[in-house]
């Protein structure tokens, strides 16, 4: 190809990745996989501009590239700092980042509300994931938090203020998806504020989506308020056809009913297609959609610890295969009537040894 | 005596200096001739990095260094800011030299937009600073008048315009990239860096943000070169610099002093502060602007090492950050036996906790917490895992931020418990002394 955009070396936690210039750091450790990934409160990679603001993807660069290999002097926004060749970046292996990390979660806390028993969006808040994976257990802030009036910004979206993070996205969510953005940043400092300024409601299209970029239960949906919590709803995946979005979507179940339908997500939490208002609000029975099947769930994620989502038929053969290895014929020594070579003629045996044929053929061939 | 030197301040008592006439009169706008009928504009930038002089808004970064990053693409305007939003607590030397030398800013606007290659220039002024800008605009009008300003100036096809814009009001625009945001009218949120505004700044293109105070320097490094410049000052801090003092000294105002001046000089001689008022003795000092660490006096005359400090860049931050201060903007601020410390410590963390913008999460929420911890030890109310808890918000919050604003709201804090941590524990163990109107640690056999 003529405009092949060339490929650089990025190291993160040991880990090597090839990456085309220009790719933050962030998008490569996405790209090697979750367990190297830095956590993201107010980056989200749909929306233009979007990221610097919330720190939890601070890291350490240890060797700034491959020409100078300086390390940087302080901590950098993974999400906005650009990868260069011969980097390393150090993640949850830095103690300064997983020590920096915590101050974030604190700080973010500090303020935020700690009413998950009664939020709409616990089970799926990236804050709730943040604060578990990262934060600690304790809190040192004993003063009153900050709270605001309540604010009504139209009959489909809420608005409780007093979670909210600040993290810009449903700012520049209007900002780019809608005509005209009526809400923005109130004021500054912590008492900065999500607001339409004159009591005005959100109008457009497509302002739904606030409430799916939304990463705590600052913006939650008016049609799906305290009717179900989360884990207790089954996902699918369903399209229609529709003259303003793509029409692919997740509808919530609860027993028959659709309680609500939100954009797809990815593995990351960020919306894959912005759907319209018509189907996230109106379209509300199982005849409005074409089902194509449950939606894939993490298996951390709090839905699956109801077993949904996780496919059945797919038994994990790993722990399989290590049963088998550490398999020891219990050795017990008042019941001999049984010896070893019957035990082996029997049944039981022969199944499980045609089971992991494929497993003892390997072990053979290492002897 | 080199300590006479005057490179801003030598006209500035002559009546009628704000005006164009007098101005001109004492030698004024001759760099202005001299650049565009004799100069370059990469002679000027030269000139200007053989000066050595250095950012006068406080991080002390090389100007000539910072006007050769400047990306120069073609068919992209570029842009010269003048950061007129001086708000340091402590600081009021661009104020003093606007109001009293307008003339001078605008020679040295002319001059570095020359060099730049800027054909429409801004000066960002504070707003709550009005009839500052009323004096530049007039000035500027003057300036216009005369033909050193608009189209085709003194007939070499150059053009320049000139704009005022007052702020809002906020700390965090003296910050360049909130300033360019806030000039561009968006709401005045510092920007993720890189790009730097060399690169993309106001309306994505390349700009320049310089301090009123290095902008005025520029005249004179054209007049009389920048090597002449450079032998002012010592080391790497050459020229001179303006310091606006303040609190309890004697001759309070500002003053243009050579970089390398004894810090005991400049505080005990009567050409100067005249050292503190009588019958009190030096505890503290702020030597550059709130948010640089605040230093005992002892620390403050002799750095760690037993030598003497002088003001300068280098000297003055000799120790780094557990012994040393920076020189920062230079609003010095002199704090006698009277001061207390943790209340003095809550008034700037109050201010930063105000002035925060709210967008990055560790500032946003950490001087707000910062805040009412210190306001809870000066009430009384203070436990003593408080002093702990306030350096490690402090440390999670340095370094940690877009802007330099989430350092500047803790490096007061953490240093002040560095260095006054007993009288932060007499707050908390004698609650009831302390919360006395005008109570003051005065040392340990109060405690006993």
């Amino acid at each position: 190809m003529e405009n092949e955009v060339p490929l650089i070396k990025v190291t993160i936690d040991g880990q090597e990745i090839k990456v085309p210039v220009g790719t933050t750091i962030m998008e490569a450790a996405r790209q090697i996989g979750p367990s190297v990934a830095p956590p993201a409160m107010c980056y989200y990679k749909p929306l233009q501009g979007s990221g610097g603001k919330c720190r939890a993807c601070l890291v350490k660069v240890t060797a700034g590239s491959e020409k100078d290999p300086r390390p940087m002097p302080k901590l950098v926004a993974s999400c906005i700092t650009g990868a260069q060749d011969g980097m390393v970046v150090e993640n949850f292996t830095s103690p300064e980042v997983v020590e920096a990390r915590k101050g974030v979660v604190e700080f973010l806390l500090i303020n935020h509300p700690l009413d998950c028993p009664v939020c709409d969006q616990a089970g799926e808040c990236h804050l709730q994931d943040f604060a578990f994976e990262n934060g600690v257990g304790e809190k040192r802030f004993v003063e009153e938090k900050r709270t605001f009036e309540p604010e009504d910004i139209g009959d489909k979206v809420q608005l409780h203020m007093n979670r909210c993070i600040l993290c810009y996205r449903c700012v520049y969510t209007a900002n780019q998806l809608t005509e005209k953005r009526v809400h923005g940043v109130m004021g500054r400092g912590d008492h900065a504020q999500i607001s339409t300024y004159i009591k005005n409601s959100l109008e457009s299209d497509f302002y739904g989506n606030v409430i799916d970029v939304c990463p705590v239960g600052a913006l939650t949906d008016k049609t799906y308020r305290f009717k179900s919590r989360v884990w207790f709803s089954k996902p699918v995946d369903a399209h229609c056809d529709c003259e303003k979005c793509s029409g692919k979507v997740q509808v919530w179940y609860k027993g028959d009913e659709v309680i609500r339908v939100t954009a797809r997500k990815n593995q990351w939490g960020e919306v894959e297609d912005f759907i319209c208002n018509t189907c996230r609000f109106e379209k509300k029975k199982t005849s409005d959609w074409v089902i194509e099947g449950p939606s894939k769930i993490a298996r951390n994620s709090v839905i699956a610890q109801n077993k949904y989502g996780l496919n059945q038929g797919n038994k994990p053969e790993f722990a399989l295969n290590y049963a088998a290895t550490n398999f020891k014929s219990i050795d017990d020594s008042r019941d001999n009537s049984q010896n070893l070579e019957e035990i082996k003629k029997s049944e039981d045996y022969k199944a499980l040894m045609q089971k992991n044929d494929k497993f003892f053929s390997k072990e053979k061939s290492l002897k | 005596m080199a300590n006479d030197i005057k490179i801003l301040t030598e006209h500035i008592n002559t009546p009628g200096i704000e005006t164009f006439e007098v101005y001109r009169k004492t030698g004024g706008y001759n760099a202005v001739e001299k650049a565009i009928k004799k100069m370059s504009p990469e002679e000027i930038v030269e000139e200007v990095k053989k000066s050595g002089i250095r950012g006068r808004g406080g991080a002390g970064f090389p100007m000539g260094m910072k006007w050769s990053f400047l990306a120069k693409p073609e068919g992209v305007p570029r842009y010269l800011v003048c950061n007129a939003d001086e708000s340091e607590p402590g600081t009021f030397k661009d104020h003093y030299l606007m109001r009293n030398l307008p003339h001078l800013l605008i020679e040295g606007m002319i001059v570095s937009s020359f060099a730049l290659g800027a054909n429409t220039s801004f000066i960002y002024v504070r707003g709550e600073l009005m009839y500052v800008i009323k004096i530049l605009e007039k000035a500027i009008e003057e300036a216009k008048a005369a033909g050193f300003l608009g189209k085709n100036i003194l007939g070499s096809g150059y053009d320049l315009e000139l704009v005022v814009q007052p702020g809002g009001g906020a700390y965090i625009c003296g910050e360049e990239t909130a300033l360019l945001e806030s000039l561009e009218g968006k709401r005045g949120n510092p920007r993720n860096k890189p790009p730097f505004p060399a690169v993309k700044g106001l309306y994505q293109s390349p700009t320049v943000v310089n301090n009123v105070e290095s902008i005025a320097n520029t005249p004179w490094v054209i007049n009389h070169g920048g090597e002449e410049y450079a032998k002012i000052g010592i080391g790497r801090s050459t020229g001179t610099k303006l310091i606006s003092a303040s609190g309890h000294i004697k001759n309070p105002g500002v003053y243009e002093i050579p970089l390398g001046l004894p810090v005991d000089e400049f505080m005990n001689s009567d050409q100067y502060l005249g050292g503190i008022r009588d019958g009190h003795y030096l505890k503290a000092v702020v030597a550059g602007g709130s948010s640089v660490p605040i230093l005992p006096a002892n620390l403050f005359y002799k750095t760690a090492n037993g030598e003497d400090r002088l003001m300068s860049y280098e000297s003055l931050s000799d120790g780094g950050f557990p012994t040393g201060t920076m020189l920062g903007s230079g609003g010095f601020i002199a704090m006698d036996e009277t001061t207390c410390i943790v209340r003095n410590t809550w008034n700037f963390s109050r201010f930063y906790h105000h002035e925060s913008c709210g967008q990055c999460s560790p500032c946003r929420e950490g001087t707000g917490w910062m805040e009412k911890v210190l306001h809870r030890i000066e009430h009384g109310h203070g436990s003593m895992s408080d002093i702990d808890l306030l350096v490690d918000v402090a440390k999670k919050i340095e370094g940690n931020t877009i802007c330099p604003l989430g350092d500047a709201a803790a490096w007061p804090v953490a240093s002040a418990i560095r260095h006054f941590r007993d009288e932060f524990e007499w707050h908390i163990k004698h609650p009831n002394d302390a919360t006395k109107p005008g109570a003051v640690f005065m040392g340990a056999e109060i405690l006993a």
